[in-house]
């Protein structure tokens, strides 16, 4: 049972129709809500992705709190470890004695000594001008056999540079090392969650002899470093063009970014891109195309005019999907985003001329924790915080496109809005997960 | 080495305690912090977030506002939200940055109490210490700005002080104290601060004693004896033999005025362990010495005034001073976060605390005021 421990409070400042909506931010910024939709991925979920390797997290007790548990709910305490930051280290500035002698403490404590050492500094080492370098070095001298990570867990700089999510995502790949390159091996890297091997992607790369290399596909570490090897690496996601870019400058690796996308035009392209690299001929993907069409027509005689909600963190173009849904006939009301990526920004426009009347809410806003919850009438959700929002049991349980790619990831996509709309799910239980997709032990 | 941690987890800490205690009474609670506390908060430490609504947010303190020391923006963003959510009341709590920085929090806080004319306060915390230090200080200040002045005593209330989910979590325990104490005679005004309301709160004064349940409810139980003369207790009353000295107690506080610890009777000794909260681990230690006559040492990992401990028990807050003091305990209770320090051999009986492990093993975790037979 809901318990409101506030009065009623308006929709304005946190919902706007698409056609008044400011690009990239509709919303003034302010005091920060955090809903309970924990699907995303965070960065010991995506650190563990390296098999055998060790995370040591060095920041104050309540940023320890939150990333200790990630651990312990997906059971892997046993690659975990911390070192506390107290105000003593702050007021004598021995915070790289600290790091140096609390790591090699952890790791002459820990039964097997792992191959590969995630260490994680905080926002506090930024301020404080900790010597990075220095602790490295020294690390590396004493530890020549482990290969240390250079991670963070610094939120206060996601507005300045990279964001924390890119730079977890570009030193998840740091420990590799110039291989001779296999010109038949491939590598999609970035993803948290596998690509459909059914996708089109996956086919041309598998189908014309190429071996593919995916760090969610990785069960050794060896595996992971043979990474190194590949002559191309292909992202979808925004978040991992820093990393493309950075393993092209390090390793020579060729970076392909073939973004997950819902416009038929532009995964056409993009599949064209590969089999251009490949020395493959150009497709039309008639096929393809009509078997998304398809299924998006299937899915719209269960769905009807039903309401459609899509948030920011079920795929990475919001707008896009909205775009693809709309010109199919569906009834797509409302976006929560609270800021568009420029990667949206042709399709936010077409939605501004074709479909101006279309909500877009906050998530964050501090209005978000006290607006009504409920829907008057069966409507789907895409995403989680569009399932609690609107408060839908209807709802489409995926993060960051949920491994779907290219005309086949809209067939699956559709095939899993018609079944969500038929089959109501538990919101409470499902949202609250933390990683979808991750082992969890809750 | 004293900070590092290879096996085990990190206590709630004190952000997390301030929003907690403070959960329930209408408030707004602002963590100003660039991002991590919030979902830390949400996920880990607040049971209730799914399920009652409160206004506990973030900052989302930036870098460059860090650097330029705008304090301008937090104020502007609370002013804000206050004049479109009416909070009771706005309490803003520190994170690391804003004490490195030197954020003026009281100060912060008179200026958007004159500008909202919304009674604002700060809690001095940081990040660094655990919940028990935060949540105390909030309740403390619950105490010294809203309790009511110059009303009558009620004969035989009692507050209860220091019940939060981070000890309690949401089972039947917090009912299960209020009905010993119903049944013994005592009338609760209030129980800070889980099912009570500001407005109840703010009679605490009118209580002839207070019991206190935790370490987070001792900074408040001070600041009433300080206001209102009330004397207090510590103890839970857990199982049907504790709880009757726990009641005894109570009735010899008003009587002479004087406060008291309840579980200070029992030696401590013998090769059993409990880990956890000091007041807490305490009142299981003296249940069960006399329920089942076991011979028990409390080992608190926790901040804690020392005289609550007995002599004999131990305080311990890093994981090799842990291990050390484990080495010969035949039977650790402790959370089950600990089992991966204790030895080979060792007797393990588990005890979810929900400030260790989070959510993990809230199902687990029993309802000991009603009885400590599950020990």
């Amino acid at each position: 049972m809901l318990i409101n421990v506030s009065g009623h409070v308006d929709e304005t400042g946190v919902c706007t129709a698409i056609k008044d909506a400011a690009f990239p931010a509709p919303f003034v910024s302010g005091l920060e809500y955090g809903a309970p939709a924990r699907g995303t991925w965070n960065i010991v979920h995506i650190g563990m992705l390296i098999p055998k390797s060790h995370q040591i997290y060095v920041c104050a007790a309540n940023c320890l709190r939150g990333v200790v548990l990630t651990a312990a709910e997906m059971g892997t305490s046993d690659r975990f470890s911390t070192i506390a930051v107290q105000e003593n280290n702050v007021l004598e500035g021995d915070m790289e004695e600290l790091i140096i002698e609390g790591v090699s403490n952890i790791l002459e404590k820990l039964p097997q000594k792992p191959p590969a050492v995630l260490v994680f500094t905080a926002c506090i080492h930024h301020f404080m001008g900790c010597d990075l370098d220095l602790v490295y070095k020294e690390l590396r001298k004493r530890y020549p056999d482990v290969a240390f990570a250079e991670c963070y867990m610094d939120p206060i700089m996601r507005k300045s540079g990279l964001t924390p999510d890119q730079k977890m995502r570009r030193q998840l790949y740091s420990i590799l090392e110039p291989l001779k390159v296999n010109r038949k091996s491939i590598n999609i890297i970035g993803n948290n969650i596998p690509t459909d091997e059914s996708s089109e992607l996956i086919r041309t790369i598998r189908e014309n002899g190429y071996e593919l290399k995916d760090i969610t596909l990785c069960k050794t570490y060896d595996e992971y470093l043979k990474m190194a090897e590949s002559c191309v690496n292909i992202s979808c996601l925004p978040a991992v063009i820093p990393s493309g870019d950075y393993l092209q400058e390090k390793l020579g690796q060729k970076h392909l970014h073939l973004p997950l996308c819902y416009g038929f035009d532009e995964i056409t392209k993009n599949l064209n891109t590969l089999n251009e690299y490949l020395g493959l001929q150009k497709k039309e993907y008639a096929y393809e195309k009509s078997a998304a069409l398809n299924a998006l027509k299937e899915a719209k005689e269960v769905i009807g005019d039903a309401k459609i909600s899509i948030d920011y963190t079920s795929v990475p173009r919001p707008a896009g999907l909205a775009r693809l849904l709309v010109e199919n006939g569906f009834n797509v009301d409302r976006l929560y985003v609270d800021s568009f990526t420029e990667w949206d920004k042709t399709d936010f426009d077409w939605l501004v001329k074709n479909k101006p009347e279309m909500k877009v809410y906050a998530t964050v806003h501090a209005k978000m924790r006290v607006l009504d919850r409920k829907c008057s009438e069966k409507s789907l959700a895409i995403g989680q915080k569009a399932a609690y929002f609107t408060g839908s049991e209807y709802f489409v349980n995926i993060v960051e496109g949920g491994g779907m790619y290219g005309f086949d990831g809209i067939v699956r996509l559709a095939g899993l809005m018609k079944e969500a709309f038929i089959c109501p799910k538990n919101v409470r239980e499902l949202i609250q997960i933390k990683g979808l997709g991750c082992d969890c032990c809750l | 080495m004293k900070q590092a941690s290879a096996f085990i987890s990190t206590y709630t800490a004190d952000v997390s305690g301030v929003c907690s205690a403070l959960y329930e009474l209408g408030g707004m609670t602002i963590m100003h912090d660039a991002s991590g506390c919030n979902s830390t908060y949400n996920t880990h430490d607040e049971p209730r977030w799914y399920d009652m609504d409160s206004m506990i947010y973030i900052s989302g303190l930036s870098e460059m506002e860090a650097i330029m020391g705008d304090d301008e923006k937090l104020i502007h963003d609370i002013v804000s939200a206050a004049s479109d959510l009416h909070p009771k009341f706005i309490a803003i709590a520190g994170t690391p940055i804003p004490m490195m920085i030197g954020t003026d929090f009281p100060a912060i806080a008179e200026v958007i109490e004159n500008q909202t004319g919304i009674s604002t306060f700060a809690i001095q915390t940081n990040g660094m210490h655990s919940y028990i230090c935060g949540a105390g200080q909030a309740l403390a200040e619950i105490v010294k700005r809203f309790t009511l002045t110059g009303i009558p005593k009620r004969t035989k209330s009692v507050n209860v002080l220091g019940a939060t989910p981070l000890d309690y979590s949401v089972n039947s325990s917090v009912d299960s104290i209020k009905r010993r104490l119903t049944e013994a005679g005592f009338q609760v005004l209030s129980v800070w601060a889980m099912g009570s309301t500001l407005e109840q709160m703010k009679q605490a004064g009118a209580a002839e004693v207070n019991l206190v349940v935790s370490c987070t409810g001792l900074p408040a139980a001070k600041e009433l004896q300080k206001k209102f003369g009330t004397p207090y207790v510590v103890g839970v009353p857990m199982g049907d033999q504790f709880a009757s000295v726990v009641m005894k107690a109570l009735d010899k506080a008003i009587n002479t005025g004087k406060s008291q610890i309840a579980y200070d009777k029992r030696t401590a000794c013998g090769d059993t362990v409990i880990i956890g909260e000091s007041i807490y681990s305490e009142s299981l230690a003296a249940a069960l010495a006399l329920e089942k006559n076991m011979k028990v040492k409390v080992l608190c990992p926790l901040e804690t005034e020392p005289d609550l401990l007995l002599s004999g028990d131990i305080q311990a807050e890093d994981e090799d001073s842990i291990m050390f003091y484990l080495q010969n305990a035949k039977t650790v209770i402790a959370d089950p976060i600990y089992r991966r320090i204790t030895q080979p051999g060792t007797k393990f009986l588990s005890l979810p605390h929900e400030a260790f492990s989070g959510r993990i093993y809230r199902k687990g975790i029993p309802d000991l005021i009603k009885s400590v037979d599950i020990i």
